[in-house]
This record gives structure tokens, C-alpha cells and sequence, in this order.
């Protein structure tokens, strides 16, 4: 210290009394600020998983705490790799998904597009589309059976009025080619606003200093729309279909409520199949060693696709 | 702006406009349509065609929260006048009220649950958010991205073992069980936005605090906490409405105590099949809460959700 004035002050202090002054220590204070979190998600989040994983090696059922366990090593994963119904529900969370994202991203975009082009009172309509998406999946689900309902449901009426069927000839939940749908629809109603307003903040982002300079060179609007609008909305794009495809996969409470996974096994996604062999047949290990392969299965998905993302990024 | 070349014409806004209010429209049916079967009588309500206009009644509200018995003629002709509009109303289908429904009670466990969990997880994701913003943590971005990582875990994979893992403890089917949980589910997004929130705060400010004598405990509650509360306040309300939107966990986790309104309302019977008119109004008092704060805190929302995509 160069003024010794300062020095001679500062050590006029004793020690423990400037401790109590300038408080904890700045590392202390992280520490004490970051623990709980790390705390909370290690026991509640990654606890859980490990034994997860445990729990997949054994032949385990919580119904029968008092049987004897046994490691049965990888046996519970043949089974599930094996089995044919594994395969048919994630072919109907196939179609779920590709679905859901190719019509959102379609109507998601369309509709950002018309907002970025801000008439009067863009914002209050926006915010009116978004509603659906804060709403509970599980209480939409029982609605929309409500509209689904063959002859007095508001669905059936409206498809009656534009095709001229008859409104109880059909059965949106009841019938095997039209459940499939059914669950489609009502996630495209819920979610499409979430990926409009990701593509809004991505129109938002482009300079309009690029499409002038378009303007200049004479471009004209589809061309502009070709080379600079899509291209740059891409990356957000890509994201919206991240968000919305791990979601999907996961898919539980919005369909439970409204299928349950029928008719017999047609909406049954990978999430209620899961949850039927954990919490009804309780096969544990079993029901384990699926939860292993789905999270994998979202984990490695998502990392290609991110790696993706990151090219179109780096572009 | 108004001069720019790249500026919409009026032509361009005025289709615009006319396409997106009638795609709003048109998703808000279903919406409207389920709070008006709330105010109708259960034959209006399964009416063909259906009914748009309707005589308004509240047996969908009486049947929603009472719970109620069949009784013979001669039994009601003895019982003394009906005293309520509810009574009266419970009567004409030879019925009385024998107590409250249980939908009150998960009303308020919703309440609890989710206030309860929202200010668990704005308080500790608001505290490590600082840290992470202003210290130096050891390993910090592994740390931040194994935050973020908890969220892409689908909910039925760690539910079994959180199910045996409450069953030990005590916790499950408890409030506590289900806002630590919650909490859990919601630090990732809170950690990260209110990261986000606390960057964009000067470190200046703290600085000169510091200088001033401040500790540290105090520059952050007197000089960071006020400047960071609009966004305290956006990560809390995404966090009310997971909370409040819930099903998975909650559907697994809990039976009755601890249970809130998402299991409840899908199971309301009436004679011969779902009660339509009560689900429906079990459902609007349940999401109209939610849609009147979307309404009036929308630029905080908006802001949020992609504020929180484009981030992560």
C-alpha cells in the first residue's frame, strides 16, 4: 500500500472485527449462494436417475416390496428391444411428433410472418393466439373430449357443417383411423402460438437495413423472402422444432386425458405405454430399463440435432 | 419509420390483419365455448345442434362444489322448503346436498403448491443466479449446463424412483413432497433467465456500494435485488404457471391430500356420465386466473418465453 496513512488505519482494525464488517467472504457467499440449487437437483434430478438405472438391472416390483430382487443384468432391455408393442408405440410417437412439428412449424410461421408485418393492435391479437399454450394439458385434454364427442360435440359439428356427414357418424377419440389425428390437432391448437412466437423473435431480428439493401439492388419480395428472410429465421426456427420435439417425445398429460391411449393401443405413446408398466403392471426394473432407453434416446436425438443447429448457426 | 421503403403498405397490414384475427378467432372458440357450457343446464349442454344461445343457470357452479344424494319423493316432500338458490336448484332432480365436493380443497392445494414452489425457486434460483453472475465458481459452465440438463428428463423416468424415494421419507401424497419437487423441475428455467436478468445489471452499481461500506449480503438485497425485480417477477410467473399446470407428478405422486385441481377435474361424474357442465366450469375457474394474467402481463410473458428459448 503506497499512502501509508491508509495502512496504518486499515491495520488499526483488528482482524476479526473487519471480518464482521465486510461480511462473508465473496467465496463463501457463492458458495452459500449455489449450494442449495445443486443440492436440490442433485437429490431430486439425479439421485432419482441413477437409481433408475440401478433399478433397470433388477426385477424389481413395488408391489411386491418383500419378494426377493434379483440383478438380472441387461435382460430387462432385450425384453423391451425385443418386444413388438415397444415398437408400435414409438411408431405412433412418431407420427405424433412429425406431425405436430411439421404443422406448427407451417402455421407457426405463417402467422409470425403476418404479425411481423405490424397492423394495429398486432399485439393484442398475438398475446389472444398465445393463451392456449399457457393453459394445463390435462384440462385441455378433458375439453377437448367434450368437443370430440360424436353428434353433440362442437368438433363433430363444425366438420359436419363443412363436409355435410353426419356429425355422429364419427368419433374423433373412438374411431383407430381418426384418433391418431385427433391428439394432432389439439397439440397444433396448444402449441402452434409457442412456435410462432419463437419465429416472431427471430423476423424481429433481422436488420431491415438488409431488406433496403435488397431494395436497392432490386430483389424482388420472393426472392427477398428466399434469401434473407428464411435463411435467417432458420436458426430460430430449428430451435422452435428442438423445444417442441423433446416436449413432444415426452408427451403424457394432454393425450392421457384425452385418449388414454386408445383406441386399443393407437395413441399409445411411449410415455403412457411407460407409465402403464411402471404404476399399473408395476414392473419396476422393467419400466426402469424403458425410461433409460426413452431419456437416451431424447438425449442422443437432441445432440445430433443441436450439432445441426450449430452448423446452420455458424453459416 | 413511417417513410422506409422496406415498411408493409397499408394494402399488405390490412390482410395481415384480417388472416391473424380470424386465426385468433378461431383458436378462441373452443375456449369460449367451454366457459359457456359452464353456465349451462347438463340438457343444454348435450343439446343437438348446439346451443350458442342459451338461458344462463349456475347448476354446473352447485354441482361443481357440492356433493350430493338421491332421495325418494315422499323423503324430499317431507324436508322443509329449500332455503337456497343452490337447494332449490340440487331439488329439481330429486337430490339434496349432502356436504361440500372435494374441488375446493384442490383449488386450494394448487394455491399453496403453486405459490409455495414459485417463491422457492425464485428465491434460490435468484441467489445462484448472482453467484454464477458475479463470482467466480469453480466449473462454472458445467455447472450451468448440468442445470439446464435436469429439464430435458421426461417426468415418468424419474418418477418411480422419486415415488419410492417420497414412500421412505414420508413425503409423499404432502404439500412439502410436491413444492421441493416442483421447485426442482423449475431451477433450470429460473437460474437461466434470472441469469440472464442479472448480466444486463451493472456491476458499477454494486461497486460503489461496496465502496460506500456496504457488505456484500447488503449490496446484494438494497442494490441488486430492486433492480432486478421486473425480472424476478416474469421468471416467477412462468414458474406459477408450471406449477399450476402440473399433471404428471402430481397425478402419480399424490392421492388425496396433496392433490391439486388438473387430476380432480377430468373426474367429475354426474348421472350417467361425465357432468359436463361442472367440468366445464371446474375448468374455467381453473384457467381463467391464468388467462386474465397472460392478458395483462403480456409484455413481460412474450418477452420471457422467447427470451428464454433464444438463450438456452
Amino acid at each position: 500500500m503506497s499512502d501509508p496513512l491508509a495502512h496504518r488505519v486499515a491495520s488499526a482494525t483488528p482482524p476479526q472485527l473487519a471480518h464482521r464488517i465486510r461480511g462473508l467472504s465473496d467465496r463463501t457467499i457463492a458458495w452459500l449462494f449455489v449450494a442449495p440449487t445443486i443440492f436440490l437437483l442433485l437429490a431430486i434430478n439425479i439421485f432419482p436417475l441413477i437409481w433408475t438405472i440401478r433399478l433397470s438391472l433388477t426385477n424389481f416390483r413395488t408391489n411386491k416390496p418383500n419378494a426377493e430382487v434379483e440383478f438380472v443384468g441387461l435382460e430387462n432391455y432385450r425384453k423391451i428391444l425385443t418386444d413388438e408393442d415397444t415398437w408400435i408405440a414409438l411408431q405412433s410417437t412418431a407420427h405424433f411428433l412429425i406431425w405436430t412439428i411439421v404443422l406448427q412449424v407451417l402455421i407457426g410461421f405463417t402467422l409470425a410472418y403476418l404479425i411481423n408485418k405490424k397492423f394495429r393492435g398486432n399485439d393484442l391479437w398475438t398475446t389472444l393466439i398465445v393463451l392456449p399454450m399457457m393453459l394445463s394439458p390435462a384440462v385441455v385434454g378433458t375439453f377437448w373430449t367434450f368437443l370430440y364427442q360424436p353428434q353433440i360435440g362442437l368438433f363433430n359439428y363444425f366438420i359436419a357443417f363443412l363436409t355435410g356427414a353426419d356429425p355422429a357418424s364419427f368419433s374423433m377419440i373412438g374411431d383407430v383411423p381418426l384418433a391418431p389425428w385427433a391428439i394432432v390437432i389439439v397439440d397444433t391448437w396448444m402449441w402452434t402460438p409457442f412456435v410462432m412466437l419463437i419465429c416472431l423473435a427471430g423476423l424481429r431480428s433481422i436488420p431491415s437495413s438488409i431488406y433496403e439493401a435488397a431494395e436497392c439492388d432490386r430483389a424482388s419480395k420472393w426472392r427477398q423472402f428466399w434469401t434473407i428472410t428464411i435463411p435467417m429465421a432458420l436458426p430460430f426456427l430449428m430451435l422452435a422444432v428442438l423445444f417442441r420435439g423433446i416436449e413432444n417425445f415426452k408427451m403424457f398429460d394432454l393425450v392421457v386425458q384425452l385418449t388414454g391411449g386408445g383406441p386399443g393401443s393407437t395413441t399409445l405413446l411411449t410415455s403412457i405405454d411407460l407409465k402403464r408398466e411402471a404404476f399399473e403392471k408395476w414392473r419396476t426394473g422393467y419400466a426402469s430399463a424403458y425410461a433409460v432407453i426413452l431419456f437416451v434416446t431424447v438425449f442422443g436425438l437432441a445432440s445430433i440435432y443441436v450439432k445441426a443447429l450449430n452448423k446452420v448457426k455458424d453459416r | 419509420m413511417s417513410f422506409s421503403i422496406t415498411e408493409p403498405s397499408g394494402r399488405q397490414k390490412w390482410i395481415a390483419g384480417v388472416l391473424v384475427v380470424t386465426y385468433a378467432v378461431l383458436t378462441l372458440i373452443p375456449l369460449i365455448w367451454i366457459i359457456a357450457t359452464g353456465f349451462k343446464t347438463p340438457q343444454d349442454a348435450i343439446a343437438y345442434p348446439p346451443k350458442v344461445f342459451f338461458e344462463p343457470s349456475l347448476e354446473g357452479y352447485v354441482n361443481l362444489f357440492t356433493s350430493r344424494s338421491r332421495v325418494t319423493p315422499e323423503d324430499l316432500a317431507a324436508l322443509p322448503p329449500p332455503s337456497t338458490f343452490y337447494d332449490r336448484i340440487v331439488r329439481q332432480y330429486d337430490m339434496v346436498i349432502t356436504g361440500p365436493s372435494k374441488y375446493g380443497e384442490r383449488f386450494l392445494n394448487s394455491v399453496i403448491i403453486g405459490f409455495g414452489s414459485t417463491f422457492l425457486s425464485v428465491f434460490l434460483g435468484t441467489i445462484a443466479a448472482y453467484a454464477f453472475s458475479r463470482f467466480k465458481v469453480p466449473m462454472k459452465d458445467d455447472l450451468l449446463f448440468f442445470i439446464l440438463s435436469t429439464r430435458m428428463m421426461p417426468p415418468i423416468a424419474v418418477a418411480i424412483p422419486i415415488f419410492l424415494m417420497y414412500r421412505q421419507l414420508g413425503l409423499s401424497d404432502t404439500h412439502l413432497g410436491m413444492i421441493l419437487l416442483y421447485t426442482a423441475v423449475n431451477l433450470s428455467l429460473s437460474v437461466w433467465l434470472l441469469k440472464g436478468f442479472i448480466d444486463e445489471i451493472p456491476v458499477e452499481y454494486e461497486e460503489a456500494a461496496l465502496i460506500d461500506g456496504y457488505t456484500r449480503f447488503q449490496a446484494f438485497y438494497k442494490v441488486v435485488l430492486p433492480q432486478a425485480a421486473t425480472g424476478i417477477a416474469s421468471t416467477a410467473i412462468f414458474c406459477l404457471i408450471f406449477a399450476w399446470n402440473e399433471y404428471a407428478f402430481v397425478a402419480l405422486l399424490t392421492s388425496g391430500t396433496a392433490q391439486t385441481a388438473p387430476p380432480f377435474i377430468p373426474t367429475i361424474i354426474g348421472t350417467g356420465g361425465k357432468d359436463w357442465p361442472a367440468v366445464a366450469a371446474g375448468a374455467t375457474l381453473f384457467l381463467v386466473p391464468i388467462m386474465v394474467f397472460t392478458i395483462l402481463l403480456r409484455k413481460h410473458l412474450l418477452r420471457g418465453i422467447t427470451f428464454g428459448a433464444v438463450r438456452k
